[in-house]
């Protein structure tokens, strides 16, 4: 997990148009040196390879939304620590620690807003904060946007990127899993469209809840995707894992993956979709 | 039984032995020992219930994990009549680690599902230790689809330390198997009962936990993750379990006080393998007066009550003068 540990990317895409000169990203895919501002001019994927870097959510909801039409909801929901859980460090200092990193008060920003004139809404998870794990916050923004989505007749796209539940939360964390696939089936009864976007990585307890119930499921290039880790199931297996084992490759030739879209290309081919799925939009 | 002593049972076991040696010298001698015994029986029960009603969360593990605890078919066999059993997803395959089927508990006809474990290496080998493939639980939801069309409730049987990680499992997309049951359980329209009888591991255990009615026996525990597994990430070391497993607050008593699940059922000291009987009496008089209470209800409610069950579940708070940390939009 330590190459997501490598800083260098910035949420606020609008603070770094005077990065110095000399800033330079080691591509984690061809292991080339990129410079900063083309990277960031590339949305964050290295133009010599196609790499998907990690990005933040605020930076995706403007590649994604139609410009002003973006509508935070429960942006002032925070997690608390309501199982005194002490680790090597407590949770409350995780807590702390991150929020002081990302500038998030947690792993996932939601809200409604347009989408090529379609009428959505939207939760964009931050892999940057906690591994972007499930836990109460989380679930419950997820199950708001996903319970308005079915009061207003909206879609729902989520971008999902975790590392599974949140440890600290313990099974208030698991059950976040079935809330959310909860009012998703509501969602889904009432007929109306859920998109899940994978990014890298999203692995356990998301994936086995609202990141694999999308009427499409879409992933971005290279991304890790999965249930169990590769180590404990090497661990447990004794088995050499095959060549792009849980990749979003893997699992598109596997199945389970609609369609495999590029970070530039995945606005546009919402949209495509969405026209599909959803009564004509009103202009 | 006695071949798999836990740990904290050895003072137990120690002074049991000492009194039945006591026993087999006042027979052979004219000393009388009937006092001494007494007292020393005396000190045994104090003991026992010094131990067994002190059970950390780890020790819960333990016994959870007994391999002489009652498993699934066990309790079919002590209180369901007329079990018949149900193969294959009508996909892949049948996976003999969630047996499922028709069975009849008191006056209910019902559709059964439970996690079974082996009760030896060539029976775990078949049955994969508890921990079912995709095929397990898409075979689960085929047959509680089944009991929805014929208007039977369901009752989950969980013990499992978890959702099996392979590479086969991750090629057929257990994730998305767990997923969908999760989902289709939120809104199967029969009354659903669910009961972890052992280990409830993670979301392999929710992927047949979304119920009206969640029962745990005793020394069950329900957890997130397996408290080695968390000890490994947040202790660095997966000899801190037992702190990991306290951390976690995955025994049922936590639970019942977080309002994850909805009734303990007793088991007798010790756990339930000291006395199976007794622990698929508890069970069984568990899950009837449940299924009582559920079906007279009209479907109707009993979802809305389903999904508001999990719909509360959650703690977290709001801060106050909340400025976006984010550029305007």
């Amino acid at each position: 997990m330590a190459i997501f540990k490598k800083p260098v990317l910035s949420v606020f895409s609008g603070r770094r148009r005077d990065v110095p000169e000399g800033l330079w990203t080691k591509c984690l895919g061809c292991g080339e040196l990129v410079h900063n501002l083309a990277l960031e001019e590339n949305l964050q994927v290295c133009p010599k390879c196609g790499y998907h870097f990690t990005i933040g959510a605020w930076e995706r909801i403007q590649l994604l939304v139609d410009e002003g039409s973006f509508e935070e909801m429960d942006e002032g929901m925070v997690s608390v620590d309501p199982l005194k859980f002490h680790g090597v460090a407590s949770y409350e200092d995780k807590l702390r620690s991150y929020r002081e990193k990302t500038g998030l008060r947690d792993a996932v920003i939601s809200g409604v807003g347009r989408i090529g004139g379609y009428e959505v809404a939207l939760a964009v998870m931050d892999f940057r904060f906690l591994a972007a794990s499930l836990g109460s916050v989380v679930g419950e923004k997820i199950t708001k946007v996903i319970e308005r989505a079915t009061a207003e007749r909206r879609g729902v796209v989520i971008i999902s990127a975790s590392g599974g539940a949140r440890m600290y939360e313990s099974m208030l964390s698991l059950m976040q899993m079935a809330k959310t696939s909860g009012a998703l089936a509501l969602h889904s009864q009432a007929r109306l469209p859920y998109i899940s976007v994978l990014t890298n990585p999203t692995m356990a307890g998301v994936m086995a809840s609202y990141a694999t119930l999308g009427d499409v499921i879409l992933a971005e290039p290279g991304a890790m995707v999965g249930f169990a880790g590769p180590r404990v199931i090497r661990e447990t297996t004794h088995q050499e894992l095959p060549e792009g084992f849980q990749t979003a490759e893997f699992l598109e030739k596997h199945g389970l993956i609609d369609h495999i879209v590029p970070r530039r290309e995945m606005r546009s081919f919402l949209i495509r979709l969405l026209s599909y799925l959803m009564p004509k939009r009103m202009v | 039984m006695k071949s798999t002593l836990l740990d904290f049972e050895k003072p137990i076991a120690e002074l049991e032995e000492q009194i039945e040696q006591l026993l087999k010298q006042s027979e052979n001698s004219r000393v009388d020992f009937t006092g001494e015994i007494r007292r020393m029986q005396e000190k045994l029960e104090k003991l026992r219930s010094e131990i067994y009603q002190n059970l950390s969360a780890w020790q819960r593990v333990q016994i959870a994990r007994h391999p002489a605890r009652p498993f699934f078919l066990d309790y079919v066999r002590f209180f369901c009549n007329d079990f018949i059993e149900l193969h294959g997803d009508r996909l892949f395959g049948d996976d003999p680690s969630m047996p499922c089927g028709l069975a009849t508990i008191g006056e209910f006809r019902c559709a059964i599902i439970g996690q079974q474990k082996g009760r030896d290496t060539k029976e775990n080998i078949l049955r994969n230790f508890g921990c079912p493939h995709p095929e397990g639980y898409r075979k689960a939801l085929r047959v509680m689809k089944l009991a929805e069309k014929f208007s039977l409730p369901v009752v989950c049987f969980i013990d499992t330390p978890g959702a099996y990680p392979g590479i086969g499992a991750e090629e057929r997309h257990i994730a998305e198997a767990i997923a969908v049951n999760i989902r289709e359980m939120m809104v199967l329209k029969t009354p659903i009962v669910a009961v972890v009888i052992g280990e409830g591991g993670s979301g392999g255990a929710l992927g047949i936990g979304v119920a009206d009615r969640v029962l745990m026996l005793e020394n069950a525990y329900y957890s997130v993750i397996s408290p080695e597994g968390c000890a490994a990430i947040l202790w660095k070391h997966r000899r801190h379990a037992p702190e990991a497993a306290e951390a976690l607050k995955l025994d049922a008593r936590s639970l019942l006080d977080l309002g994850i699940i909805d009734e303990i059922v007793p088991e007798p000291p010790g756990g339930a393998h000291k006395n199976p009987q007794f622990a698929a009496e508890k069970l069984y008089s568990s899950l009837l007066n449940a299924l009582r209470t559920l079906t007279p209800h009209p479907i109707a409610d009993i979802l809305q009550k389903r999904y508001n069950k999990f719909r509360r579940i959650g703690i977290f708070s709001w801060e106050q003068n909340s400025t976006s940390p984010s550029p305007s939009q």
